[in-house]
């Protein structure tokens, strides 16, 4: 199973780029799981917790108001504000 | 020491001190500079990101936005002018203020009124002086803009725009700014911010890989309706990033050419404290040759 390429986002810089296999974050909706092979989406993102399980294991970080999109196993997170506090590698 | 050396020396000393204020500040920018535009381009990605998430909504959906939608006989025109809140940068904020009085003369030979909003000090004073109006003033950041002032001044902009022209709001907003183009070359920009135009859509679909069929959450119009502020947010921090790392390379020449003249002056004053010198111990010499001769002939 191919992994995905995940993007995190802020206004002012890239926060992380890397692999992983499953993206989790709060939509307007509720909350959204990502995996491989995902049809593509493109959704509004309300304040809370993105994790994400990448190579270096299970990993959060919490932004304001942003958007996910997701197309061909590409994920892009964008958010103008991101506390990676919680952010190891 | 004679009177026209004192001169000199003192204005020498003057100069001197000067030109290591000017070379103080020329260090300052240059090392400042090359943040400024690491700066813009750590934004790119962003910019970047929320650009095509707009193009693809725009292109899947005939949603008619407020924002981008153009309105019959705009009234209003804002104009947000982007300057500097220090001077000693040269012609930088000169020259912004010189373009945004252009925009003005053309927007109201088109029969619209200008509703000026300011970032930087060098702006209001501008406007001050003057005695006219302005909508809004912004002042304090402008050679460290964040992204927070970048979104007061895009929700203020933004809440004007949708107000329209009859509820004391504006029918459209043009921005002046500087574009950072390389450390020699900047230059002043006018664009059209909002009704937006996301011209970039349809060329890059035909270059790059066409979007993909997304599915929007929860639906077209709403994914619009929050993307569409924040993008303009991002089109003020790029341009108040530019107009910043612009400022710091003006200031940079600026303070450059002013250590360049200060050391020709420094040069110029010490050849005519020099001469004055000689011309001293000249007239002294001839004053005791003079003195000498008439005491000879009195004898």
């Amino acid at each position: 199973m191919s992994a995905l390429q995940v993007e995190l986002v802020a206004a002012d810089r890239m926060v992380w780029k890397g692999e992983a296999s499953f993206v989790r974050a709060r939509s307007t909706d509720g909350d959204l799981g990502i995996m491989p092979g995902h049809s593509p989406l493109l959704g509004v993102l309300v304040a809370g917790d993105v994790s994400f399980d990448g190579e270096s294991g299970h990993q959060s970080v919490t932004i304001d108001s942003g958007f996910l999109s997701v197309d061909h196993d590409r994920v892009t997170i964008v958010a103008a504000q991101v506390d990676a506090s919680g952010l190891t590698a | 020491m004679g009177a026209q050396q004192r001169i000199y020396r003192q204005k020498s000393r003057s100069v001197q001190s000067m030109k290591k204020i000017t070379r103080a500040m020329e260090l300052i920018a240059t090392s400042r500079v090359s943040k400024a535009r690491e700066r813009v381009v750590q934004t790119t990605p962003y910019a970047r990101a929320i650009t095509r998430a707009v193009s693809a909504v725009a292109t899947f959906s005939d949603v008619d936005h407020p924002l981008t939608l153009e309105r019959e006989n705009p009234a209003k025109a804002g104009m947000l002018v982007i300057t500097s809140d220090r001077g000693l940068a040269g012609a930088y904020s000169a020259n912004v203020l010189k373009r945004s009085e252009a925009l003005r003369e053309l927007l109201q030979d088109e029969g619209r009124e200008v509703v000026p909003y300011l970032t930087g000090r060098k702006a209001e004073g501008y406007f001050r002086f003057r005695q006219r109006a302005f909508e809004e003033s912004w002042t304090g950041f402008t050679d460290k803009p964040t992204y927070e002032v970048a979104k007061e001044i895009g929700d203020r902009l933004t809440a004007d725009f949708i107000r329209g022209s009859e509820d004391g709001g504006v029918d459209e907003i043009h921005i002046v700014y500087t574009q950072f183009i390389n450390m020699v070359t900047q230059e002043v920009q006018v664009v059209r911010l909002l009704p937006l135009e996301v011209v970039d859509a349809e060329e890059k679909a035909s270059e790059e890989e066409l979007f993909p069929l997304y599915e929007f959450e929860p639906d077209s119009s709403e994914v619009l309706d929050a993307l569409l502020p924040q993008y303009v947010t991002s089109r003020i921090y790029n341009a108040l990033l530019q107009a910043a790392a612009s400022e710091l390379a003006a200031r940079q020449r600026a303070m450059k050419s002013a250590t360049d003249n200060a050391d020709e002056l420094l040069k110029t004053y010490t050849r005519l404290a020099n001469q004055a010198r000689q011309a001293e111990i000249t007239q002294e010499i001839s004053e005791i040759v003079g003195g000498a001769s008439a005491l000879a002939d009195a004898k």
